[in-house]
């Protein structure tokens, strides 16, 4: 994974020197609160409902083992031993004083982190595929123009104060794990006939509370324009997004309102001034980016090897359903990628405690050759384990708690921290997910039930997605009351759709049966091997509606 | 404020040293005779007898009439579009104001890049409005080379956060290179 060399390593400490004046100045009141805010939320620093929060940056959610004990370490003396992952690929701390986050960040230093742009109205940390570099139906790997993004997004000194929050996300796999069409930018990565990256960019996706697909803004673009193109992109938006109204102010209320052809013509107007200009990408650029995501070196696996795995897999039944549900292909054949699952009833979706960071990161040097990577789905991957070390390491995930085998379930819920943690948030969300585990736990049935994304977010923000969950839940809240609105349809693979909304909003007592009604109508109608979603798509609203409000 | 219990060490102290005044190469302008006209474009044109920046459209007519001059200085509002046409046309102004109705207002950085790296502008651009010490780092880089800073800002703290960073990836006004180049 990438490395800092001293460039990148002066640029954080100065970021944390910075900061440390900042905090000083503010907790010695010559900086106010209005002017503090941007400058803490750009180091991801929010005021929350019980304590200050801090997100910490995990660039496209590379991770090593070396960084994840430093977190542990870290959730231990400022924290209460535990961290949240999110739906960005990044590490939330729910509890550190506001004075310690100097050092916080200080100590992430050393470890080559950051929590750098993780909010705020600037240009975020980019996302990626969990599964880079590995997939089977990976033609680019996306990681090195991650990275090549990430800096020329790290203190954008132009782009620090837009009119509202910025994110990239990017994929070079023909099936998208990126979500990049509901991102302010989306950027697929794919090869021309002769071996050439090209990209194609959308714009004006995003999902708060004016969900949205983004539009297709440019095809073929030639690698080396990558981050001149985005310069302009962003700069009309700088330009011209509204600021009027934080509501209307992401770039897709732009692109809708300008139309995509004119917004298009401003961008390409903007770039024939930047094409070909400085920030061009070179082939050596390029070239240095790729050299930090080497092939790893691995081990021949056997023939035998690999027979003696699927016959395991034959035999063993509780094995087996954990390879079929947390366990995905790789490009090298005796090689497996491992979803480590967050989602138990013990913790909130996506938390991790300090002994189980510890634990991971040991198994990340036993089986991953020392790196993992956080998915969008709040989970953990493993991306290099060879299958005759797999039956070992479910072992081990057994043990930890996070060998559950309903990856990609319903009960694999995204779920955003909510009124528990989250200041914004109109309602609790932590609880309805866990109502859920505890009615849905039949693995039989759950696996009867098939691939099933269910989302839920405390309020219209959307952190939990709940816009393209197949089964959506947004919190809402009705004269101090919480209630809870439950959408149908969304997806945010390629065929990316928002959900529509069922009807009106249930209380949380009612969740779980609400949900089992939609589940019955979908198991009565589905043809055959037929998703959840493609059920919704092919019957419509109707017979869920029925079904729940008779 | 929230409540807090500061038990950190300052890396430097904090002194009171004057506030608000103009910076320009990292130090506090000692005289400064500028004075920012901000008014309605349909009020009586006065005549101005020392250094102004004036609303764009004024200062725009006051050239048009044949009465510009080395102080008189068109300030920018965050919404200006710089067109082609009037971006060369500031070529010929002794000063450029641009202005930040709010500091979370970014459009400011934007027409100072442009002024500098399309427009060829060689003359001071000033930030002037919103001007907080937190921003002026950002403002540099981007072409900005005067701050008058807002009232409430320590002279100290603006220079300290002037120097704040010695590496940056991107280009910008102050580099040309990108640091994939550079390494």
């Amino acid at each position: 994974m990438y490395r800092y060399d001293t460039y990148d390593q002066t640029l954080v400490d100065e970021r944390v020197a910075q900061f440390k004046d900042q905090m000083d100045r503010y907790l010695a009141g010559r900086l106010g609160d209005e002017e503090f805010r941007p400058l803490r939320l750009q180091n991801g620093l929010y005021i929350q409902r019980h304590a200050p929060m801090l997100r910490i940056a995990i660039p496209y959610g590379m991770l090593s083992a070396v960084q994840l004990r430093a977190m542990a370490a870290i959730s231990r003396r400022y924290d209460r031993s535990y961290g949240h992952f999110t739906t960005r690929q990044n590490l939330q701390l729910n509890w550190p004083k506001l004075e310690d986050v100097p050092a916080i960040l200080a100590e992430l230093a050393q470890v080559e982190m950051h929590a750098i742009q993780t909010s705020g109205n600037c240009i975020r940390n980019t996302t990626t595929d969990q599964f880079a570099g590995i997939a089977e139906d990976e033609t680019v790997d996306p990681r090195p123009w991650c990275e090549l993004i990430r800096q020329w997004s790290t203190l954008h000194p132009e782009f620090a104060y837009l009119p509202r929050k910025f994110k990239i996300a990017v994929t070079g796999a023909s099936a998208d794990r990126a979500a990049i069409q509901v991102h302010d930018i989306g950027i697929r990565l794919n090869r021309a006939d002769d071996g050439s990256v090209k990209a194609t960019i959308l714009a004006g996706g995003g999902l708060g509370r004016t969900p949205m697909v983004g539009d297709i803004v440019r095809e073929d673009l030639d690698w080396q324009h990558l981050l001149t193109y985005l310069d302009a992109i962003v700069r009309v938006y700088n330009q011209w997004g509204r600021r009027d109204n934080k509501y209307k102010a992401r770039i897709k209320i732009l692109v809708k309102a300008l139309g995509v052809e004119e917004f298009r013509r401003r961008v390409e107007e903007e770039w024939a001034h930047l094409k070909d200009g400085p920030e061009t990408l070179t082939d050596s650029a390029v070239t240095k980016a790729t050299s930090y995501f080497p092939e790893p070196v691995r081990r021949e696996v056997s023939a035998e090897a690999i027979e003696a795995y699927e016959t395991l897999r034959r035999e063993n039944r509780v094995f087996a359903r954990f390879v079929t549900n947390n366990v995905v292909g790789h490009k090298v054949p005796g090689y497996k990628a491992v979803t480590l699952s967050l989602k138990r009833r013990e913790l909130a979706p996506g938390d991790v405690t300090a002994d189980q960071m510890d634990a991971v990161a040991d198994l990340a040097e036993q089986y991953g050759f020392g790196e993992l990577r956080v998915t969008h789905e709040q989970n953990l991957v493993l991306s290099d384990v060879p299958v005759d070390e797999l039956e070992t390491l479910w072992k081990a995930l057994e043990e930890l708690g996070m060998a559950n085998p309903t990856v990609g379930t319903l009960a694999d819920m995204i779920c955003c921290p909510g009124g528990d943690f989250c200041a914004l948030a109109n309602a609790k969300s932590i609880p309805i997910a866990q109502a859920l585990q505890d009615r849905f736990e039949d693995l039989d049935f759950l696996y009867d039930l098939g691939p099933l994304d269910l989302n839920i977010s405390g309020c219209m923000n959307a952190c939990g997605h709940h816009h393209v969950g197949n089964i959506g839940i947004l919190g809402v809240d009705k004269k101090g009351q919480e209630f809870y609105q439950v959408s149908l349809g969304g997806r945010s693979d390629d065929n990316a759709t928002l959900g529509k909304i069922l009807g009106p909003s249930f209380n949380a007592e009612d969740m779980p049966n609400v949900i089992d009604k939609v589940l019955q109508v979908y198991v009565e109608q589905r043809l055959e091997d037929e998703v959840f979603v493609d059920t919704y798509h092919r019957i419509g609203m109707k017979p869920f509606k029925e079904r729940v409000y008779a | 404020m929230p409540e807090v219990t500061a038990q950190m060490t300052s890396a430097r102290e904090l002194t009171d040293q004057r506030q608000g005044g103009v910076i320009r190469q990292n130090q506090l302008v000692s005289e400064d005779a500028w004075q920012v006209v901000r008014r309605d474009e349909d009020s009586n044109l006065p005549s101005y007898r020392q250094p102004a920046l004036l609303p764009l459209a004024e200062w725009q007519s006051l050239v048009a009439a044949g009465e510009g001059s080395d102080h008189l200085a068109p300030w920018l509002a965050s919404d200006t579009e710089l067109t082609p046409e009037l971006g060369e046309a500031l070529a010929d102004a002794p000063l450029l104001g641009v202005d930040f109705p709010n500091f979370n207002d970014g459009r400011g950085y934007t027409i100072a890049r442009l002024m500098r790296e399309r427009f060829g502008y060689q003359g001071e651009i000033r930030a002037i409005g919103d001007v907080l010490v937190d921003q002026l780092h950002y403002m540099s880089r981007c072409g900005i080379s005067a701050f008058a800073l807002r009232d409430d800002q320590y002279v100290e703290d603006a220079l300290h956060a002037l120097s704040s960073f010695s590496v940056s990836y991107q280009t910008s006004v102050d580099q040309k290179t990108p640091l994939f180049a550079r390494r």
